[in-house]
């Protein structure tokens, strides 16, 4: 055992090394910052005028909307409510084909399987739990309910990997994990945020079993799936990241803050390559999603708007009106066709 | 820029958590400076040159007609 002498000073020349590894970091972070995005950009032609309306109005939650995915098929929608209740839309009707309602509140995560055959979702209950889908619109969906994730705090997001077999989730316990939905058996943890977490996104399946994590600690994470392992870590907002998103390559991801700024990271630079900020713009950005080129980036906010933004230019190239209260979820669909947003107006609207 | 909030944490922690904390931050750092890093202009190219390939697939960068799209069209098929 070691004496306090001895503790003190193995503690210090740890530090003197973190201290002087930061300090190479810097520097070689600092040596490739050459140019700016947005003047790369200054080359290519800007975006001409967007017209963007509310296509179609789901009313249906009797209270805020959280969170919402689509489903692989384009058309269906999964939507999950303060008041506890989730439901499957098709989004070109607007019917509703399945509601659910959880034993908790403030249900803020939910997903679609990759089949399309089941949805998960969770919130308050500090669980994330899979639902099959019947075809039998009588059948009782909460008697198949399958429990899969335990966290110790709020479950804030979910998301299914490449198959309906695993589940990615993040949790208020400030900790990600990866599920067997099967076994409910819990595959990796992901340690390394100081706070809450309060979003993630798997990288496209073509870059590799990587995800990002933001949350309260102001800091982004990127995450090796099989090892566990933080390979990079970005920390220059100012206040809590709400939700992250990769970029449709894999090779950066958008944040929205808290700090009414979005940001766009590269992960080969490894660093912030474009902030997307407006000094009108005060209130937090709450959600974020590409357009499928990656050169729009849709934003939500708590000031009830969504802003379009030129990725590329940092430009804003359009503000969409038409929810009453803030913004809480903003999702493009899986062929690009259209984008969904959810509000604590209680509905859901699809734009295109 | 970067800024680490390591020194912040560490003085959170009391006893000998301090250790343990300390090698956990240096570990951390270490895997962080090993990797390869490019220029923001070599990466910015790229950014650039994804959009710029994948535009034209892109509905809503480029906009496409209503009777080509689902959420566009105002007479939606009914199926009797």
């Amino acid at each position: 055992m070691l004496c306090k002498k001895n503790q003190g000073e193995t503690t210090n020349t740890l530090k003197a090394e973190s201290e002087s590894l930061k300090a190479k970091l810097e520097e070689e972070r600092a040596k490739l910052h050459d140019v700016e995005l947005h003047q790369v950009a200054e080359k290519i032609d800007a975006l001409g005028q967007f017209v963007m309306k509310t296509r179609r109005t789901l009313k249906g939650h009797g209270n805020k909307v959280l969170c919402m995915d689509w489903c692989r098929d384009k058309r269906r929608i999964v939507s999950s409510s303060q008041d506890g209740k989730v439901i499957v839309w098709d989004a070109y009707t607007t019917n509703k084909e399945h509601a659910v309602t959880m034993p908790c509140t403030w249900v803020m995560a939910c997903a679609y399987a990759p089949s399309g055959c089941a949805v998960a979702c969770g919130g308050l209950d500090n669980k994330c739990s899979v639902y099959p889908l019947s075809l039998d619109k009588n059948e009782n969906l909460a008697a198949k309910k399958k429990s899969v994730a335990m966290h110790t705090n709020y479950l804030s997001s979910c998301s299914f990997t490449n198959s309906d077999m695993q589940i990615l989730t993040s949790s208020g316990d400030g900790t990600c994990a990866l599920w067997d939905v099967e076994s409910g058996q819990l595959l990796q943890s992901f340690h390394g945020h100081s706070a809450d977490v309060l979003s993630l996104d798997l990288a496209p399946s073509e870059t590799g079993n990587t995800f990002v994590s933001g949350g309260c600690d102001k800091k982004a994470n990127v995450w090796d799936m099989r090892s566990g392992q933080n390979v990079q870590s970005f920390e220059t907002h100012e206040s809590d990241i709400n939700n992250v998103k990769y970029y449709p390559s894999g090779d950066a991801f958008a944040t929205g803050s808290d700090d009414a700024t979005c940001r766009l990271y590269d992960l080969r630079a490894d660093r912030e390559v474009a902030i997307y900020s407006k000094d009108s713009i005060i209130f937090g950005a709450s959600s974020v999603d590409f357009s499928l080129s990656g050169r729009l980036l849709f934003a939500g906010y708590n000031d009830y708007t969504i802003n379009v933004w030129d990725v590329l230019k940092g430009t804003r190239v359009a503000i969409l009106f038409g929810h009453e209260n803030r913004v809480s979820t903003v999702r493009v669909s899986p062929d690009g066709t259209a984008f969904c947003s959810g509000s604590w107006d209680n509905t859901l609207r699809i734009w295109a | 820029m970067h800024s680490y909030m390591v020194s912040k944490m560490s003085s959170k922690m009391v006893g000998s958590n301090n250790l343990a904390h300390a090698r956990r931050m240096v570990q951390q750092l270490r895997v962080e400076a090993s990797i390869e890093r490019i220029k923001v202009s070599k990466a910015s190219a790229d950014l650039m040159r994804y959009c710029g390939e994948n535009a034209k697939y892109d509905p809503l960068l480029t906009g496409i007609p209503a009777s080509e799209n689902p959420f566009k069209d105002k007479k939606p098929c009914i199926i009797l």
